[in-house]
């Protein structure tokens, strides 16, 4: 409850008008050549592909009832928002989106456009660019079927604004995707303490638990801002297998995915359901936290 | 399937199974894949004719400036780069020596000759028969009516002599090979009774009419040839962006028949792992997938690879000991349905 209040507090009286976090691109700044070494200090985002990427597939494919046999995401643009050295971004162009990726750190998009121009498939099929999301939004207004912010807004200065910008510029009736850390104990021990300073599958100093979201906190910002949110998920990672899967309890690491209302703002019997359900969800965290 | 040295036999009779097996011909096989690759031809582009002369392999660790893919070239000078590379290139694999994969052989001191036979009366041809010789099994496969399929392994000089020798004296060898005693010692044959008896007290289902294999007429003039055998085992099936599958990875002796099909088996696995990975926008050639496969079939092929080779060396002596202990073996493995079932 105190934590709530004081990351309010910190967030109104911000001077930053930007949601990139200069300290957080430091940071992985002295790691950008290592993103595609597989068995390196990413493996375990690598990893993460085995269950973001199908999530991401079969949400889409309930949608829309029909589709291309090799090319299930043909058609569907999507932003990759923090894409890295393009971990995420290959695999979607993979299955046929057309992927527009952005991230503040010029070495990153240098290491992800240098990835993928060895494909000539995904050479066509990807776009980076180095800047960041309100930079965008401007040109891009309402452009995207889909945006992409996995494992970012964790590391975002203002929340607030980032969640506006996406939905400037997404599509009516677009998905938003979003993985990230919630902000328990349970995620200070194991995603802090264990994950970096005793087993070391992240990088140390990767992660502030202040800045960690718990998905109350996001569901509530997001249907402020005129989305519904579909799924929550939490997700598990085995460090000994190096895998990573669902799981009920959204305690550590979780996923959400959410829809911007349509244009005249109607919600469906079931979109009215699931306000009812985040508005009991947000009173009961209220008083649990 | 029976032994040279004994009675001793093993029946697998289709009524308890499925269809056991099929046999069918090479050429039968290479043209329903040409038709199929025909079908498909938008999506697959066979070079006919051309040899691969030289591979570049990707670093590991990625130096920037080199293509991560794997380059081939090829006899006629054109260049091909791929995401992920199959060997399946036969036991002596140039895919698997480029990688510099360990390969466990051995050379057995055999030679197999195969030949096309003609039968001598036209017979319900739908038994597989197999002798287990001193000097190796011999097995007549059938293809038709009165058409058979002969695999003999046999030492490399009886194996020179078998293709050199006239036509009627190969076909004389065949049948004395079927139907000779000479094996047989009275020890070894009163042990074998004594054992068969001794089940019967326990299993009285009885031994069925006993079937003879088919006597030889003839056999087709081009039709004899004859190639080495060995056994062979790759330590590693699979590399980042390259997968052996098929004799370039396993080499068994064909006493068991199951050469082909542990390669077809290799192939339904990779197939499986690769198009789920292509499902999942997985770049083809990572070792993560090829890695799943690699564990799933050497788990598989292993086991069946040492056991053809333990039966092989088991079948290939007179020594009494060892005669009485398979003749007792493969008696009791006759009388047990549920093990035959599981063969």
């Amino acid at each position: 409850q105190l934590s709530l209040f004081r990351l309010t507090m910190k967030r109104l009286f911000s001077t930053s008008h930007s949601s990139v976090d200069s300290k957080e691109m430091k940071k992985f700044q002295l790691l950008a050549h290592k993103w595609w070494d597989e068995e390196g200090e990413y493996s375990a985002l690598h990893s993460m592909n085995d269950i973001r990427v199908p999530f991401i597939r079969d949400t889409l494919l309930n949608v829309s009832s029909n589709y291309h046999l090799g090319n299930p995401l043909s058609g569907v643009k999507i932003l990759d928002v923090g894409c890295g050295g393009g971990l995420l971004s290959e695999p979607l162009a993979r299955l046929g989106a057309s992927v527009t990726g952005i991230d503040p750190l010029e070495d990153n998009i240098r290491t992800a456009d240098q990835h993928k121009s060895f494909d000539p498939v995904l050479d066509k099929r990807i776009q980076y660019k180095s800047c960041s999301l309100e930079e965008i939004v401007e040109e891009s207004m309402e452009t995207f079927d889909v945006i992409v912010a996995s494992e970012v807004v964790e590391h975002v200065a203002d929340l607030e604004m980032f969640i506006n910008c996406c939905s400037q510029v997404l599509k009516p009736e677009g998905s938003l995707f979003i993985t990230t850390i919630n902000k328990t104990q349970l995620s200070y021990v194991l995603g802090v303490v264990v994950a970096e300073k005793i087993i070391g599958i992240v990088p140390e100093g990767t992660h502030e638990w202040e800045k960690f979201v718990p998905p109350e906190e996001l569901e509530h910002l997001l249907e402020s801002k005129g989305f519904t949110v579909k799924t929550v998920n939490g997700m598990l990672y085995n460090p000994f297998l190096g895998s990573w899967s669902w799981m009920e309890s959204t305690s550590i690491n979780y996923a959400m995915h959410a829809v911007k209302l349509g244009a005249q703002g109607q919600s469906s019997p079931t979109d009215d359901l699931s306000e009812m359900e985040s508005e009991q969800r947000s009173a009961v965290a209220g008083t649990a936290v | 399937v029976w032994d040279a040295c004994s009675e001793a036999m093993i029946v697998f009779e289709k009524d308890d199974l499925d269809d056991m097996g099929y046999i069918v011909e090479n050429d039968v096989i290479m043209s329903a894949l040409t038709k199929q690759l025909d079908a498909v031809a938008d999506r697959v582009e066979v070079f006919y004719g051309s040899r691969a002369v030289g591979y570049t392999w990707p670093f590991p660790s990625r130096s920037c400036d080199t293509s991560p893919w794997v380059q081939i070239e090829l006899d006629d000078g054109r260049r091909l780069q791929t995401k992920l590379l199959i060997g399946a290139d036969g036991h002596n694999s140039v895919v698997r020596k480029e990688a510099e994969i360990k390969n466990i052989e051995h050379q057995y001191d055999q030679s197999a000759v195969v030949a096309t036979l003609h039968l001598a009366e036209a017979t319900d041809n739908n038994v597989a028969w197999q002798r287990f010789l001193p000097t190796g099994p011999i097995a007549l496969l059938p293809l038709s009516d009165t058409v058979s399929s002969l695999v003999w392994s046999t030492s490399h000089e009886h194996a020179l002599e078998l293709v050199a020798m006239d036509e009627e004296s190969f076909v004389d060898s065949i049948n004395s090979a079927f139907w000779s005693n000479a094996n047989h010692s009275d020890f070894i044959d009163t042990a074998g009774a004594m054992f068969r008896s001794a089940i019967s007290l326990l299993k009285p289902s009885g031994t069925a009419v006993r079937q003879l294999p088919p006597s030889v007429a003839k056999v087709d003039p081009e039709s004899r040839a004859m190639f080495p055998l060995g056994m062979g085992h790759a330590t590693e099936y699979v590399q980042h962006r390259m997968a052996l599958i098929g004799d370039a990875a396993h080499r068994v002796h064909p006493l068991a028949g199951q050469g082909v099909n542990l390669g077809f088996g290799d192939i339904a696995c990779l197939a499986h792992h690769l198009s789920a990975a292509a499902f999942n926008g997985s770049d083809l050639g990572s070792l993560k997938h090829l890695l799943k496969f690699e564990t799933e079939r050497q788990r598989h092929n292993v086991s069946l690879i040492t056991a053809i080779d333990v039966l092989k060396r088991l079948y290939s002596t007179k020594l009494t000991p060892l005669v009485l202990l398979r003749t007792w073996g493969l008696q009791a493995t006759n009388a047990l349905p549920p093990v035959k079932v599981r063969i």
